[in-house]
Protein backbone atom coordinates (compact mmCIF):
# COMPACT_ATOMS: atom_id res chain seq x y z
CA UNK A 1 0.00 0.00 0.00
CA UNK A 2 1.21 3.36 -0.93
CA UNK A 3 1.90 5.56 1.90
CA UNK A 4 1.80 9.37 2.31
CA UNK A 5 4.81 10.83 2.87
CA UNK A 6 6.04 11.85 6.45
CA UNK A 7 6.61 15.10 7.33
CA UNK A 8 8.42 16.21 9.75
CA UNK A 9 8.84 19.70 11.05
CA UNK A 10 10.45 21.45 14.32
CA UNK A 11 8.78 24.30 14.57
CA UNK A 12 5.89 25.77 14.23
CA UNK A 13 7.02 28.12 10.92
CA UNK A 14 8.38 25.48 9.85
CA UNK A 15 5.43 23.66 9.89
CA UNK A 16 3.95 26.22 8.14
CA UNK A 17 6.23 26.22 5.39
CA UNK A 18 5.35 22.47 4.52
CA UNK A 19 1.80 22.83 4.46
CA UNK A 20 1.97 25.75 2.21
CA UNK A 21 3.86 24.27 -0.36
CA UNK A 22 3.02 20.95 -0.19
CA UNK A 23 0.24 19.54 -1.87
CA UNK A 24 -2.96 17.42 0.14
CA UNK A 25 -0.82 17.66 3.08
CA UNK A 26 -2.92 16.65 6.06
CA UNK A 27 -1.62 17.67 9.49
CA UNK A 28 -1.28 14.95 12.04
CA UNK A 29 -1.42 15.03 15.99
CA UNK A 30 -2.37 12.34 18.11
CA UNK A 31 -3.72 10.33 15.54
CA UNK A 32 -6.90 8.96 16.80
CA UNK A 33 -9.20 10.10 14.17
CA UNK A 34 -6.76 10.34 11.63
CA UNK A 35 -4.76 7.11 11.62
CA UNK A 36 -8.02 5.13 11.25
CA UNK A 37 -9.40 6.68 8.43
CA UNK A 38 -6.05 6.79 6.68
CA UNK A 39 -5.76 2.79 7.42
CA UNK A 40 -9.06 2.11 6.11
CA UNK A 41 -7.96 3.83 2.74
CA UNK A 42 -10.74 6.50 3.33
CA UNK A 43 -8.49 9.54 2.57
CA UNK A 44 -5.38 9.19 0.34
CA UNK A 45 -3.24 12.27 1.51
CA UNK A 46 -0.31 12.82 -0.40
CA UNK A 47 1.65 13.71 2.55
CA UNK A 48 1.24 14.31 6.10
CA UNK A 49 2.81 16.57 8.56
CA UNK A 50 3.78 15.48 11.97
CA UNK A 51 2.55 18.47 14.37
CA UNK A 52 2.64 16.60 17.53
CA UNK A 53 5.90 17.14 19.32
CA UNK A 54 5.89 20.81 18.24
CA UNK A 55 6.56 22.73 21.72
CA UNK A 56 4.03 26.00 20.44
CA UNK A 57 0.99 23.58 20.40
CA UNK A 58 1.60 22.39 23.75
CA UNK A 59 0.53 23.32 27.34
CA UNK A 60 -1.89 25.03 29.19
CA UNK A 61 -1.53 28.79 30.45
CA UNK A 62 -2.97 31.59 31.81
CA UNK A 63 -3.10 34.44 29.51
CA UNK A 64 -4.80 37.64 30.15
CA UNK A 65 -7.49 36.80 31.88
CA UNK A 66 -8.06 33.44 29.75
CA UNK A 67 -6.88 29.74 29.82
CA UNK A 68 -5.14 29.00 26.39
CA UNK A 69 -4.81 25.22 25.38
CA UNK A 70 -2.21 24.30 22.89
CA UNK A 71 -4.14 22.30 19.84
CA UNK A 72 -1.65 19.56 20.38
CA UNK A 73 -2.16 18.98 24.00
CA UNK A 74 -3.01 15.62 24.86
CA UNK A 75 -6.04 15.65 27.19
CA UNK A 76 -4.35 13.47 29.96
CA UNK A 77 -3.16 17.05 30.46
CA UNK A 78 -6.12 18.95 30.51
CA UNK A 79 -7.41 16.01 32.82
CA UNK A 80 -4.47 16.95 35.02
CA UNK A 81 -4.59 20.58 34.87
CA UNK A 82 -4.83 22.62 38.46
CA UNK A 83 -5.87 25.54 36.56
CA UNK A 84 -8.53 23.38 33.65
CA UNK A 85 -9.71 21.79 37.60
CA UNK A 86 -10.30 25.23 38.95
CA UNK A 87 -11.64 27.19 36.06
CA UNK A 88 -12.95 24.67 33.76
CA UNK A 89 -13.90 22.23 35.40
CA UNK A 90 -16.48 21.07 32.82
CA UNK A 91 -13.52 21.01 29.98
CA UNK A 92 -11.14 18.40 32.61
CA UNK A 93 -15.03 16.62 33.09
CA UNK A 94 -15.95 16.17 29.42
CA UNK A 95 -11.75 14.96 28.44
CA UNK A 96 -12.74 12.32 31.15
CA UNK A 97 -15.55 10.97 29.19
CA UNK A 98 -13.66 10.40 25.54
CA UNK A 99 -12.21 7.24 25.00
CA UNK A 100 -9.87 6.18 28.03
CA UNK A 101 -6.43 6.16 28.96
CA UNK A 102 -5.13 5.54 25.39
CA UNK A 103 -6.94 7.82 24.01
CA UNK A 104 -6.86 10.62 26.42
CA UNK A 105 -3.13 10.29 26.01
CA UNK A 106 -3.62 11.24 22.13
CA UNK A 107 -6.35 13.02 21.53
CA UNK A 108 -6.28 16.89 21.52
CA UNK A 109 -8.47 19.63 21.29
CA UNK A 110 -7.05 20.67 18.12
CA UNK A 111 -8.09 17.38 16.64
CA UNK A 112 -11.56 17.37 17.89
CA UNK A 113 -11.35 20.46 15.95
CA UNK A 114 -10.22 19.66 12.89
CA UNK A 115 -11.96 16.71 12.70
CA UNK A 116 -15.43 18.52 13.88
CA UNK A 117 -17.44 15.94 14.04
CA UNK A 118 -20.77 16.36 15.00
CA UNK A 119 -20.24 14.66 17.94
CA UNK A 120 -16.93 15.40 19.39
CA UNK A 121 -17.33 16.18 23.04
CA UNK A 122 -15.35 19.02 24.17
CA UNK A 123 -16.77 20.89 21.21
CA UNK A 124 -20.43 22.32 22.87
CA UNK A 125 -18.16 23.32 26.00
CA UNK A 126 -16.07 25.17 23.69
CA UNK A 127 -19.57 26.74 22.11
CA UNK A 128 -20.96 27.39 25.71
CA UNK A 129 -17.83 29.11 27.38
CA UNK A 130 -17.32 31.53 24.27
CA UNK A 131 -13.97 29.93 23.05
CA UNK A 132 -11.92 31.49 20.70
CA UNK A 133 -10.08 29.15 17.91
CA UNK A 134 -6.79 30.77 17.72
CA UNK A 135 -5.10 29.83 14.33
CA UNK A 136 -1.79 30.66 12.79
CA UNK A 137 -3.31 33.58 11.06
CA UNK A 138 -6.51 34.62 13.38
CA UNK A 139 -8.73 34.11 16.11
CA UNK A 140 -12.23 32.25 15.35
CA UNK A 141 -15.30 32.36 17.40
CA UNK A 142 -16.05 28.99 18.39
CA UNK A 143 -19.65 29.77 17.27
CA UNK A 144 -18.31 30.58 13.84
CA UNK A 145 -16.03 27.68 13.58
CA UNK A 146 -17.97 24.79 12.27
CA UNK A 147 -19.84 25.86 8.68
CA UNK A 148 -21.47 22.17 7.98
CA UNK A 149 -21.03 18.46 8.08
CA UNK A 150 -17.23 17.91 9.38
CA UNK A 151 -16.71 21.28 7.55
CA UNK A 152 -15.00 24.16 9.31
CA UNK A 153 -13.73 27.73 8.74
CA UNK A 154 -10.37 26.58 8.74
CA UNK A 155 -8.32 27.31 5.81
CA UNK A 156 -5.61 24.83 4.00
CA UNK A 157 -2.88 26.95 4.89
CA UNK A 158 -3.98 27.16 8.26
CA UNK A 159 -2.82 25.60 11.64
CA UNK A 160 -4.98 25.50 14.73
CA UNK A 161 -2.69 26.59 17.43
CA UNK A 162 -4.43 26.40 20.53
CA UNK A 163 -7.87 27.15 21.77
CA UNK A 164 -8.43 30.46 24.74
CA UNK A 165 -11.00 30.12 26.98
CA UNK A 166 -12.65 33.38 29.02
CA UNK A 167 -11.78 32.95 32.17
CA UNK A 168 -14.85 34.47 33.58
CA UNK A 169 -16.06 32.34 36.29
CA UNK A 170 -18.99 31.20 34.53
CA UNK A 171 -20.33 27.88 35.83
CA UNK A 172 -20.70 25.21 32.69
CA UNK A 173 -22.75 21.63 33.67
CA UNK A 174 -22.04 18.88 31.28
CA UNK A 175 -23.66 15.84 30.46
CA UNK A 176 -22.74 12.96 27.59
CA UNK A 177 -25.34 10.28 26.32
CA UNK A 178 -23.52 7.52 24.96
CA UNK A 179 -24.21 3.62 24.91
CA UNK A 180 -21.73 2.71 27.79
CA UNK A 181 -19.86 5.10 30.62
CA UNK A 182 -16.29 4.63 28.88
CA UNK A 183 -15.19 4.32 25.34
CA UNK A 184 -18.67 5.47 24.08
CA UNK A 185 -19.41 7.84 20.62
CA UNK A 186 -21.89 10.57 22.36
CA UNK A 187 -25.97 10.22 21.36
CA UNK A 188 -26.41 13.30 23.02
CA UNK A 189 -23.78 15.54 24.17
CA UNK A 190 -24.71 18.71 26.06
CA UNK A 191 -22.88 21.89 27.71
CA UNK A 192 -25.23 24.41 29.48
CA UNK A 193 -24.51 27.53 31.52
CA UNK A 194 -27.13 29.94 32.81
CA UNK A 195 -25.39 32.97 33.36
CA UNK A 196 -24.78 33.72 30.59
CA UNK A 197 -27.90 31.56 29.12
CA UNK A 198 -26.14 29.14 26.29
CA UNK A 199 -27.23 25.35 25.66
CA UNK A 200 -24.52 24.08 23.34
CA UNK A 201 -25.68 20.46 22.16
CA UNK A 202 -23.58 18.24 19.83
CA UNK A 203 -24.65 14.67 17.92
CA UNK A 204 -27.77 16.25 17.13
CA UNK A 205 -27.30 18.23 13.99
CA UNK A 206 -24.90 18.66 11.12
CA UNK A 207 -22.63 20.30 13.51
CA UNK A 208 -22.46 21.09 17.29
CA UNK A 209 -24.41 24.24 18.16
CA UNK A 210 -26.08 26.90 19.76
CA UNK A 211 -29.80 26.48 20.63
CA UNK A 212 -30.68 30.04 20.04
CA UNK A 213 -34.65 29.46 21.09
CA UNK A 214 -33.66 27.71 24.47
CA UNK A 215 -30.92 30.60 25.01
CA UNK A 216 -33.92 33.24 24.65
CA UNK A 217 -35.67 31.57 27.19
CA UNK A 218 -33.62 31.09 29.59
CA UNK A 219 -32.53 34.66 29.41
CA UNK A 220 -36.22 35.15 30.93
CA UNK A 221 -35.82 32.63 33.30
CA UNK A 222 -38.43 30.21 31.37
CA UNK A 223 -36.68 26.96 32.17
CA UNK A 224 -40.07 25.26 31.17
CA UNK A 225 -39.77 27.07 27.90
CA UNK A 226 -36.02 26.50 27.23
CA UNK A 227 -37.36 22.70 27.31
CA UNK A 228 -39.91 22.97 25.38
CA UNK A 229 -37.67 25.08 22.41
CA UNK A 230 -35.16 23.09 22.46
CA UNK A 231 -36.52 20.88 20.35
CA UNK A 232 -36.80 23.37 17.30
CA UNK A 233 -33.42 24.46 17.58
CA UNK A 234 -31.63 20.67 16.74
CA UNK A 235 -31.94 18.32 13.52
CA UNK A 236 -31.30 15.06 14.73
CA UNK A 237 -31.14 12.29 12.26
CA UNK A 238 -31.40 8.74 12.46
CA UNK A 239 -28.16 6.42 12.41
CA UNK A 240 -25.79 3.73 13.87
CA UNK A 241 -25.72 5.12 17.50
CA UNK A 242 -29.26 6.19 17.99
CA UNK A 243 -32.72 7.72 16.28
CA UNK A 244 -34.03 10.85 15.76
CA UNK A 245 -36.51 10.60 18.09
CA UNK A 246 -34.41 9.17 20.74
CA UNK A 247 -32.20 12.25 20.63
CA UNK A 248 -35.04 14.68 21.11
CA UNK A 249 -36.29 12.92 23.99
CA UNK A 250 -32.82 12.96 25.50
CA UNK A 251 -31.87 16.38 24.56
CA UNK A 252 -35.28 17.86 26.41
CA UNK A 253 -34.63 15.48 29.35
CA UNK A 254 -31.02 16.17 29.59
CA UNK A 255 -31.34 20.25 29.38
CA UNK A 256 -33.89 20.37 32.15
CA UNK A 257 -31.52 18.03 34.60
CA UNK A 258 -28.63 20.21 33.66
CA UNK A 259 -30.91 22.88 34.28
CA UNK A 260 -32.04 22.05 37.79
CA UNK A 261 -30.43 23.80 40.61
CA UNK B 1 15.80 5.14 9.00
CA UNK B 2 13.70 5.80 12.17
CA UNK B 3 15.24 5.10 15.10
CA UNK B 4 13.26 4.68 18.84
CA UNK B 5 13.94 2.05 21.40
CA UNK B 6 11.65 -1.08 22.12
CA UNK B 7 12.29 -2.49 25.84
CA UNK B 8 15.04 -0.53 26.35
CA UNK B 9 17.31 -1.74 22.83
CA UNK B 10 18.12 0.50 20.19
CA UNK B 11 16.58 0.14 17.03
CA UNK B 12 16.62 1.76 13.90
CA UNK B 13 14.01 0.49 10.76
CA UNK B 14 13.81 1.69 7.34
CA UNK B 15 10.21 1.64 6.92
CA UNK B 16 7.36 4.65 5.81
CA UNK B 17 7.13 7.15 8.62
CA UNK B 18 3.27 7.28 7.97
CA UNK B 19 3.12 2.83 8.57
CA UNK B 20 1.51 1.92 11.76
CA UNK B 21 4.01 1.09 14.68
CA UNK B 22 1.85 -1.58 15.38
CA UNK B 23 2.92 -2.94 12.18
CA UNK B 24 6.49 -2.20 12.31
CA UNK B 25 6.30 -3.90 15.34
CA UNK B 26 4.89 -7.33 14.65
CA UNK B 27 6.43 -7.33 11.28
CA UNK B 28 9.41 -5.79 10.77
CA UNK B 29 10.41 -6.54 14.43
CA UNK B 30 9.31 -9.79 14.67
CA UNK B 31 7.62 -9.10 17.95
CA UNK B 32 4.00 -10.12 17.95
CA UNK B 33 3.74 -10.25 21.74
CA UNK B 34 1.60 -6.69 20.74
CA UNK B 35 -1.74 -7.92 19.39
CA UNK B 36 -4.32 -6.45 16.74
CA UNK B 37 -8.21 -6.53 17.23
CA UNK B 38 -10.23 -3.74 15.61
CA UNK B 39 -7.47 -1.62 14.04
CA UNK B 40 -9.80 1.48 15.38
CA UNK B 41 -8.83 2.16 18.59
CA UNK B 42 -11.69 0.89 20.34
CA UNK B 43 -10.31 -2.41 22.13
CA UNK B 44 -6.64 -1.64 23.51
CA UNK B 45 -5.37 -5.26 22.01
CA UNK B 46 -2.30 -3.64 20.60
CA UNK B 47 -1.51 -1.20 23.93
CA UNK B 48 2.01 -0.06 24.20
CA UNK B 49 3.98 2.40 26.42
CA UNK B 50 5.39 5.82 24.35
CA UNK B 51 7.87 7.24 27.04
CA UNK B 52 5.48 5.56 29.89
CA UNK B 53 2.76 6.17 28.46
CA UNK B 54 -0.18 3.93 27.33
CA UNK B 55 -1.34 4.46 23.80
CA UNK B 56 -3.07 2.30 21.25
CA UNK B 57 0.04 1.27 19.02
CA UNK B 58 -2.67 1.09 15.70
CA UNK B 59 -3.02 4.70 15.70
CA UNK B 60 0.80 6.25 15.82
CA UNK B 61 2.64 5.78 13.16
CA UNK B 62 5.71 4.82 13.26
CA UNK B 63 7.57 7.95 11.87
CA UNK B 64 6.09 9.55 15.55
CA UNK B 65 8.09 7.21 17.54
CA UNK B 66 11.63 8.52 16.93
CA UNK B 67 13.33 8.85 19.43
CA UNK B 68 10.86 7.80 21.87
CA UNK B 69 10.82 4.96 24.19
CA UNK B 70 8.49 2.04 23.26
CA UNK B 71 7.51 -0.79 26.05
CA UNK B 72 5.99 -4.21 24.61
CA UNK B 73 4.63 -7.03 26.57
CA UNK B 74 7.97 -8.45 25.46
CA UNK B 75 9.97 -6.05 28.22
CA UNK B 76 7.96 -7.15 31.22
CA UNK B 77 9.72 -9.72 32.06
CA UNK B 78 13.14 -9.51 33.95
CA UNK B 79 16.25 -11.80 33.44
CA UNK B 80 13.96 -14.29 31.86
CA UNK B 81 11.34 -14.36 34.46
CA UNK B 82 8.03 -13.03 34.75
CA UNK B 83 7.28 -9.40 36.23
CA UNK B 84 5.69 -10.07 39.29
CA UNK B 85 2.32 -8.04 37.78
CA UNK B 86 2.47 -11.21 34.84
CA UNK B 87 2.32 -13.97 38.01
CA UNK B 88 -0.21 -12.32 39.79
CA UNK B 89 -2.48 -12.62 36.23
CA UNK B 90 -1.38 -16.36 36.06
CA UNK B 91 -2.55 -16.87 39.65
CA UNK B 92 -5.95 -15.42 39.73
CA UNK B 93 -6.91 -16.18 36.28
CA UNK B 94 -6.78 -12.86 34.82
CA UNK B 95 -5.96 -14.67 31.25
CA UNK B 96 -8.32 -16.62 29.25
CA UNK B 97 -8.13 -16.48 26.01
CA UNK B 98 -4.74 -14.03 25.99
CA UNK B 99 -5.57 -11.61 23.11
CA UNK B 100 -6.22 -9.00 25.46
CA UNK B 101 -3.62 -9.84 27.80
CA UNK B 102 -0.39 -8.10 26.38
CA UNK B 103 -2.38 -4.95 26.43
CA UNK B 104 -3.98 -4.70 29.96
CA UNK B 105 -0.90 -5.77 31.09
CA UNK B 106 0.38 -3.03 29.70
CA UNK B 107 -2.35 -0.69 30.88
CA UNK B 108 -2.28 -2.07 34.40
CA UNK B 109 1.72 -1.56 34.17
CA UNK B 110 1.08 2.07 33.36
CA UNK B 111 -1.23 2.52 36.50
CA UNK B 112 1.48 1.04 38.96
CA UNK B 113 4.25 2.69 38.06
CA UNK B 114 2.22 6.02 38.57
CA UNK B 115 0.01 4.68 41.39
CA UNK B 116 1.52 1.61 43.26
CA UNK B 117 -1.91 1.17 45.52
CA UNK B 118 -4.39 1.95 43.17
CA UNK B 119 -8.28 1.75 44.83
CA UNK B 120 -10.34 -1.28 42.44
CA UNK B 121 -12.05 2.26 40.64
CA UNK B 122 -8.72 3.45 39.82
CA UNK B 123 -7.90 -0.03 38.25
CA UNK B 124 -11.34 0.02 36.76
CA UNK B 125 -10.61 3.49 34.72
CA UNK B 126 -7.01 2.21 34.18
CA UNK B 127 -7.90 -0.61 32.11
CA UNK B 128 -11.39 0.92 30.83
CA UNK B 129 -9.68 0.85 27.64
CA UNK B 130 -8.85 -2.24 26.88
CA UNK B 131 -11.63 -4.80 26.09
CA UNK B 132 -11.49 -8.77 27.20
CA UNK B 133 -14.51 -10.63 26.47
CA UNK B 134 -13.76 -13.71 28.40
CA UNK B 135 -12.92 -12.74 32.33
CA UNK B 136 -15.67 -10.17 32.98
CA UNK B 137 -12.76 -7.88 33.54
CA UNK B 138 -13.17 -9.24 37.90
CA UNK B 139 -10.31 -11.34 38.10
CA UNK B 140 -8.29 -9.05 36.04
CA UNK B 141 -8.92 -5.86 38.63
CA UNK B 142 -8.05 -8.41 41.41
CA UNK B 143 -5.00 -9.29 39.92
CA UNK B 144 -3.58 -5.71 39.35
CA UNK B 145 -4.78 -4.87 42.68
CA UNK B 146 -2.94 -8.19 44.11
CA UNK B 147 0.25 -7.52 42.69
CA UNK B 148 2.80 -7.51 45.36
CA UNK B 149 5.57 -4.92 44.11
CA UNK B 150 6.09 -2.07 42.13
CA UNK B 151 7.04 -2.80 38.86
CA UNK B 152 10.25 -1.63 38.09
Amino acid sequence: MPYPTFLKPRSLSEALDLLATTADCRPLAGGTDLMVLLHSRQIRPAALLDIWSLGELKGIREVDGAIEIGAAEPYTGIIESDLVQRHLPALAEVSRTIGAAQIQNRGTLGGNLGTASPAGDTLPVMLAADATIVTSRRSISASEYFVGYRKTALRSDELLVRVRFPRDGRAIRFRKIGTRQAQAISKVVMAVCLEPARVAIGSVAEVPLRAPSAEAALDRGDVDGAVDAVVDDIRPIDDVRSTAAYRRRVTQNVLRRLLQP
Amino acid sequence: MISFTVNDHAVSVDAPGARRLLDVLREELGMTGTKEGCGEGECGACSVLIDGEVVNSCLVSVGQVEGCRVLTVEGLERNGKLAPLQHTFLERGAAQCGICTPGMLLSAHALLQRNPTPTYEEAQTAIAGNLCRCTGYTKIIEAILACPTRPS
